[in-house]
């Protein structure tokens, strides 16, 4: 089923939560909502559940109107950030709950719920926990609990609120990883909110990244990382080095390089800001005296790619480098040594189209 | 080895031992002297003139009146005080709204207030000369010196138990729990049937317990309204006054034998309910 959002605006006293916010999602489309804390992405994704009220605007859901619908009718099923299990359920009777509150002459057999509930058990991997209650539980497993629970109602739309955020690192990349199988078997309609970029990019066929209330850029995920359209997509999604800059003749100096500018950007020159990803960064070492002296004052092996940190002759300021290894090898590096940086690509913006 | 341990143990608790057992000597003398002692002496003199005299006590049918009373007025008071507890600490606890800090703070007034104010309020308004006096009387209800007025000093000197026992626990507990099971199909009444007071249920008991031993246990605010009509209006602790000015000591020390009983079973219930939430709640932590 597809979900249809039209100018939602949502305010709380004084404070927009979210403002004129449309989008599209497609049936079977594993979508993430991307943005900083108070970017009104979770305010959106409770608003579609039903849990909140728009102040104004429609949601649809396959075309027709879901904010005349009770939550009971939308078929949505959401899992909470901090999993929000019944506590003093069993974990088979907090899958069961959806099954068991429904009206009389929908409810299934006694037979059929079980068959139904450990089904799903099986399907997260926790049919043998079934008679456990949450607290004996680990984050990962609560949460699987939370998703069984949610899919036992047969949800048409899955909606799940920073469904990673209280998990450890590994946890959360085999659950992501988990959950993203899940999807394509599914083909269920999903949207997740998020504020792990990284999580974003990895697991959505789509991303939608909002910022103050509203819906900055929308797109795959490697369409928004390599192109990103708005100063803060571009320092949102990945590490980034920010300049000050000037667009002179059509182009600007960025850390020694010089970078043509797209001639719509450049609007016959003036102030700007340049962003250069950190593996757009290039270590000249020995012999090569290219683009500007630097100091090298940090590097970070631990990983595929290695860090580092140099600090730019003229001024000092830091920039963020990132190097395979085997040019780190190459290039010896070390605290303290003298080398040349230069910019191989950047991203330049027009200081007045900033905000 | 030992005596390294020893030295462990010295460090760790800070006070020498014979300091220790003083003060615990102090505080089990106090405790004797002030609670154990006047409890003991209850019983001591209910049964002074042998059980058959401590039994022939409760022939009096005004002592059996009495003990009816007091079970009427909490079977009204505490199972109202009961649902407005729940509902008080439900809307504060799960809403946020306009006057909900006055709320909080009238529901903790009966604490701070004297029972016997309470009880010249209600006189003030419900008595003969009171302001809805004059058309009680002509519509033939009583409430002042009635059963009513009874009820009604009880109900507001036992007002805060439940809600202060639910209010904080509601607050710790959220209510993404409730968001789940709406989001789950489930109506407003099933959840709070099946998520939200399974969730209170220990915190409940324990209110309601509290509200029950004060209900039956309440003199000030009752003796104002009650009029003292024997056999009518004197529950347990007012008939107990009335024997023992009375000199008849060992009616008055049965009765309240009987009151003393209810404390301790009250006590007991309460440590078992201490018990079971706080194991209730350590699974789920």
């Amino acid at each position: 089923m597809d979900i249809e959002i039209k100018n939602i605006s949502k305010q709380f006293g004084n404070f927009t939560a979210l403002n004129d916010v449309s989008l599209t999602v497609h049936p079977g489309e594993l979508v993430a909502l991307l943005g900083p804390s108070g970017s009104g992405k979770t305010t959106l994704l409770r608003i579609i559940a039903g849990l909140e009220r728009a102040t104004s605007g429609n949601v649809l859901f396959g075309g027709e109107d879901a904010l005349n619908r009770s939550i009971r009718q939308r078929r949505v099923g959401f899992v909470f950030q901090h999993y929000a299990l019944f506590r003093h359920m069993s974990v088979f009777e907090n899958v069961a709950f959806g099954l068991r509150v429904k009206a009389r002459d929908q409810r299934p057999r006694e037979a059929d719920i079980r068959d139904r509930v450990m089904k799903l058990l099986s399907l997260v991997q926790l049919d043998h926990f079934a008679k456990r209650y949450p607290s004996q539980l680990s984050g990962g497993q609560r949460q699987r609990v939370a998703l069984a629970r949610a899919l036992a109602i047969e949800p048409a739309v899955l909606l799940l609120d920073e469904p990673f955020g209280a998990l450890d690192a590994k946890v959360r990349k085999e659950l992501r990883r988990w959950l993203r199988g899940l999807h394509d078997e599914m083909q269920l309609t999903s949207l997740f909110v998020t504020h792990d970029q990284e999580e974003a990019l990895e697991l959505a066929d789509r991303v939608v990244l909002m910022n103050n209330a509203a819906i900055e850029q929308v797109g795959s995920p490697q369409e928004v990382y390599d192109h990103p359209a708005t100063s803060f997509a571009y320092e949102f999604l990945g590490h980034v080095n920010r300049f000050d800059c000037r667009i002179e003749d059509g182009k600007v100096d960025v850390c020694g390089g010089d970078i043509a500018v797209p001639a719509e950007t450049a609007n016959g020159g003036g102030a700007a800001i340049a962003y250069v990803r950190p593996h757009d960064i290039e270590i000249f070492n020995g012999s090569v005296m290219a683009g500007r002296p630097a100091v090298v004052q940090y590097v970070s092996a631990a990983g595929p790619v290695a860090k580092i940190e140099l600090s730019l002759g003229e001024d000092g300021r830091l920039v963020e480098a990132e190097i395979g290894r085997a040019q780190l090898h190459a290039l010896d590096l070390k605290i303290g040594q003298p080398v040349y940086v230069r910019a191989r690509k950047a991203r330049v913006f027009a200081t007045d189209s900033v905000h | 080895m030992t005596g390294a341990a020893n030295q462990k143990t010295r460090l760790a608790v800070t006070e020498p031992i014979w300091l220790r057992v003083l003060l615990t000597v102090l505080a089990l003398t106090f405790l004797s002297l002030i609670v154990l002692l006047p409890l003991a002496g209850v019983f001591v003199e209910a049964t002074r003139q042998g059980i058959g005299a401590y039994f022939a006590s409760f022939d009096d049918p005004d002592v059996l009146s009495a003990i009816r009373l007091t079970l009427i007025v909490a079977a009204i008071a505490v199972p109202l005080n009961t649902v407005f507890g729940i509902v008080a600490s439900w809307c504060i606890a799960k809403f946020e709204f306009v006057g909900k800090s006055l709320l909080v703070t009238l529901i903790d007034l009966p604490f701070s207030v004297s029972p016997v104010v309470a009880g010249l309020v209600y006189v003030l308004v419900f008595g003969v000369h009171g302001w809805l006096g004059p058309w009680l009387v002509a519509n033939d209800i009583q409430v002042i010196f009635a059963v009513p007025g009874l009820v009604l000093a009880t109900i507001f000197v036992t007002f805060p138990f439940v809600a202060r026992e639910l209010i904080p626990l509601m607050e710790e507990q959220g209510q993404e729990e409730e968001e789940a099971a709406i989001s789950l199909g489930a109506s407003g009444w099933r959840t709070f049937w099946r998520v939200t007071l399974p969730n209170i249920k220990w915190g409940l008991l324990y209110g309601v317990l509290l509200c029950n031993a004060r209900a039956m246990g309440e003199f000030g605010a009752v003796s104002v309204v009650s009029g003292h009509i024997r056999g009518e209006t004197n529950t347990m602790p007012l008939y107990v006054e009335i024997l023992y000015n009375e000199y008849n000591f060992v009616a008055a020390f049965a009765v309240a034998s009987l009151l003393a009983m209810l404390a301790l079973v009250t006590l007991v219930l309460k440590k078992i309910i201490e018990w079971r939430f706080a194991g209730a709640s350590s699974v789920v932590g």
